[in-house]
C-alpha cells in the first residue's frame, strides 16, 4: 500500500540578500515516517524547517505540509503540526500542570479534553508526584520528554523536532527515541533534525544538507551502501569532506 | 476568546511569580511617590541662618525677632566678625547670613535709608533664591507695618496670588510627573522585557508556530500590563489625595481615560522596543536610557521646559510624557475638561498610532 505524502517540497529556496541559506531543496515525507533532517551547523536545516512550519516565507519554490500550501495556508499548517525547538520551550515558572493546560489552551482544546490529556500524559511520563512543581526545577531529560509530549497534545499529523536531544545523557536519549517510535506507530509523522549520527540510524529515511543543498537522501542502510562505509557518521564525514575538498 | 483568557492567566503567573517584577510593579510606585512627596521638596522650612548685627539697636532686634518668629527660619548662630561669615558657610549648616550695617536705626531715621546685606549659600541656587525671596518678603512686611499711617504720595502695592497651588506644595508638581514615570516604566519597560524574555527563552517561536496569530500573542502580552498600570495609576492618585491632600479638580473619568491613552502609548513604545531588542537586558537598557531619562529631564517634570535652550525645547515636543504631564496637570490642578486638552490628547493619539505602525512594519520584516 502506497502511503500518502504529508510533506512535499519542490525547489524550496530561501535567500537573505546575497546569501542563499536554502538552495532549491526537494523531498517528500510519507505519513508515519521518521524523517531525519541532517546537516552541519549553518547548513540551512533550521531555515528549511522554519519555512515548513510557516514562520518564514520561502523566496521561491513550493511546498505543502499536511496538504496545505506554505505561502497561503500557514494557519492551517499550524493547526496540524507540533513543534519542539532546541531550547525547551516550556515555561520554567509554570508548573507541569499549568504548562500542559496553557499549551492545550492555545491549540484550542476543550477544557474537558485538556483535563483528560493532562491526566494521561502525567501518568505516562510518571510525573504524578511532581505535577504541581515548577518546570524549572525538573532535570533536563524530563523537561525534554515533557516538551515532546506537549507538542503532541493536540494530536498533530506531523511533529517537527529541532535537535530535541541536545545535551542529554544516552539513557534519556534512548527513552526519548522510544517515545518517538511510539508516536510514529500511532501514525504521527516525525520530522527531526539532529547532530547525533547514531540517532540518524534510528530514522526511516534521512536527508543530509550541506551548504543549503540536500546532498543525499535515502534510508540509512542504502546510504551506507552508496558511500561504502560502516556508519552514518562516515557517510556524513565523507559528504562534508567531498564538498569542502575540491 | 478562551485561548486568550488562558494566555492572560499565564501572563499573570509570570508576573506574580517573579519577585523582581512584582517589586517594580508595586513597590516602586509607592516608594517613588513617598520619596518625591516628602523628601525632595523645594519648600523652605526651618532653614538655619546666622546674624551679624553691627548695630544691635531696637530696629534690628525687631527685625531679627520677626524673622525668627517665622516658621521658615531658625537663627542658629550670632556672629560678631565679618571674617566669621566665611567660616559658618564652610561648615555647611548655615544657609544664609544677615548682615546689619552699623548704626542701622540712626541711618534709617536720619537718612531714611539703612542697609541689610543678605548673603546666601548658592551651592544650591534654587534654595538660595527662595531664601532671599522669603527674607525680602519679611522685610517688606515689616516696613509696611512701620509706615502705617504715614502718607506717601505714590505707592505701588503688589498683590500676589498663586493660583492652582496656593501653598506652593512641591508634591503637586511631582505627582503628575511620578505618575507619568511609573506608567511609562510599567507599560513600556515591563512589556518590552516580558516580550523579549519569550524571545530569549525560545517560547516566542513556539507561540508563533501555534495557531495563535502574532497580534494575538502581542495583545495577550500587553493586556495584563494595561490592567496593572491602571491599578498603579489609581494607587498613585489615592495616595496623593489622602496623604498629600492633593485635590483632583477635574473629572476623574477624564483622568482615567487620558491615563489609559498614555498607557497605550507606552505599551506601543514597549512593543516597538521589543522588536528592536533581542535580549531582556537590551530591552531594559533601551527603556531606561531611551525612555526614562528623557521623561525625567525633558518632559517638564522637574525642569521647566520654558527655561530650556531652544533646541531642547524643540526636542521635548517628541516626548509623549511632556504632553501627558500637561494633560494631567490641567485635569488634576486646574480642573479643565477635554476642551482644553484636546490638542495634547490628539498628539498622544497620533504618536501611539505612529509607534504601532512602525512596530507592525518591523514585525513583518522580521517574519519574512
Amino acid at each position: 500500500m502506497k502511503k500518502e505524502n504529508v510533506i512535499e517540497a519542490d525547489q524550496l529556496t530561501k535567500t537573505f540578500g546575497d546569501f542563499t541559506a536554502v538552495n532549491a531543496i526537494s523531498f517528500e515525507v510519507k505519513k508515519g515516517e521518521i524523517f531525519g533532517f541532517l546537516g552541519a551547523n549553518g547548513a540551512g536545516k533550521t531555515t528549511a524547517m522554519k519555512m515548513l512550519i510557516g514562520i518564514s516565507k520561502p523566496s521561491s519554490g513550493t511546498a505543502k505540509v499536511a496538504g496545505f500550501d506554505v505561502y497561503s495556508q500557514t494557519e492551517f499548517i499550524k493547526k496540524n503540526i507540533g513543534y519542539m525547538s532546541q531550547k525547551f520551550a516550556l515555561y520554567d515558572d509554570l508548573t507541569v500542570k499549568e504548562n500542559i493546560t496553557f499549551f492545550g489552551g492555545i491549540y484550542g482544546l476543550s477544557r474537558k479534553k485538556i483535563k483528560e490529556k493532562r491526566a494521561q500524559l502525567i501518568s505516562e511520563l510518571g510525573l504524578e508526584d511532581i505535577s504541581n512543581k515548577l518546570v524549572g526545577s525538573l532535570p533536563l531529560g524530563w523537561k525534554q520528554k515533557l516538551s515532546f509530549s506537549v507538542s503532541l497534545l493536540h494530536e498533530p499529523k506531523i511533529v517537527f523536532l529541532d535537535e530535541p536531544t541536545g545535551g542529554v545523557d544516552p539513557i534519556t536519549r534512548r527513552h526519548f527515541w522510544e517515545m518517538i517510535y511510539k508516536a510514529a506507530d500511532q501514525g504521527t509523522t516525525i520530522f527531526v533534525t539532529t547532530h547525533y549520527m547514531d540517532e540518524a540510524e534510528y530514522c526511516d529515511r534521512v536527508s543530509i544538507m550541506v551548504e543549503g543543498k540536500i546532498e543525499a537522501l535515502d534510508t540509512p542502510k542504502k546510504l551506507k551502501e552508496q558511500f561504502k562505509v560502516e556508519s552514518m557518521n562516515d557517510v556524513f564525514l565523507k559528504l562534508a569532506r567531498n564538498i569542502e575538498a575540491p | 476568546m478562551k485561548r486568550f483568557i488562558g494566555f492572560i492567566k499565564k501572563e499573570f503567573y509570570h508576573i506574580f511569580r517573579d519577585r523582581r517584577s512584582l517589586f517594580i510593579l508595586f513597590g516602586m510606585p509607592i516608594a517613588q511617590i513617598l520619596l518625591f512627596g516628602f523628601a525632595i521638596t523645594n519648600e523652605i522650612n526651618n532653614v538655619d541662618i546666622a546674624i551679624l548685627d553691627h548695630s544691635k539697636d531696637a530696629t534690628t532686634e525687631e527685625i531679627i525677632n520677626k524673622i525668627s518668629a517665622s516658621k521658615y527660619f531658625t537663627i542658629k548662630q550670632i556672629i560678631v566678625r565679618e571674617a566669621d561669615i566665611e567660616t559658618v558657610f564652610k561648615k555647611g549648616k548655615i544657609k544664609a547670613v544677615l548682615n546689619f550695617e552699623k548704626d542701622f536705626s540712626k541711618n534709617l531715621i536720619k537718612e531714611q535709608k539703612a542697609t541689610i546685606q543678605i548673603i546666601t549659600d548658592a551651592t544650591d541656587p534654587n534654595t538660595a533664591n527662595s531664601i532671599t525671596n522669603y527674607i525680602n518678603a519679611i522685610l517688606q512686611n515689616y516696613q509696611q507695618s512701620k509706615n502705617k499711617g504715614i502718607q506717601i504720595d505714590y505707592q505701588i502695592v503688589p498683590q500676589t496670588r498663586m493660583v492652582y497651588n496656593p501653598e506652593l506644595k512641591g508634591v503637586f508638581m511631582f505627582v503628575p510627573g511620578v505618575m507619568t514615570i511609573i506608567l511609562m516604566l510599567v507599560s513600556a519597560m515591563m512589556t518590552s522585557i516580558s516580550i523579549t524574555r519569550e524571545k530569549e527563552l525560545g517560547t516566542m517561536e513556539i507561540l508563533l508556530v501555534s495557531p495563535l496569530k502574532p497580534f494575538q500573542v502581542i495583545i495577550g502580552k500587553v493586556v495584563p500590563y494595561i490592567f496593572l498600570s491602571l491599578v498603579n495609576a489609581t494607587v498613585i492618585v489615592l495616595l496623593s489625595i489622602f496623604i498629600f491632600k492633593m485635590p483632583v479638580a477635574g473629572s476623574l473619568f477624564l483622568l482615567g481615560a487620558e491615563s489609559v491613552l498614555f498607557i497605550i502609548t507606552s505599551l506601543a513604545l514597549g512593543i516597538l522596543i521589543s522588536t528592536i531588542a533581542q535580549t531582556q537586558q537590551a530591552a531594559m537598557m533601551i527603556s531606561l536610557m531611551g525612555l526614562m531619562l528623557p521623561v525625567i529631564l525633558l518632559s517638564g517634570f522637574i525642569f521647566p521646559i520654558a527655561s530650556m535652550p531652544i533646541p531642547l525645547q524643540i526636542i521635548s515636543n517628541i516626548i509623549p510624557a511632556k504632553w501627558f504631564i500637561i494633560i494631567i496637570k490641567g485635569i488634576m490642578l486646574k480642573g479643565v475638561g477635554i476642551t482644553y486638552v484636546w490638542k495634547e490628547t490628539l498628539i498622544l493619539i497620533g504618536m501611539t498610532l505612529f509607534f504601532i505602525g512602525i512596530s507592525v512594519k518591523k514585525y513583518k520584516i522580521r517574519l519574512e
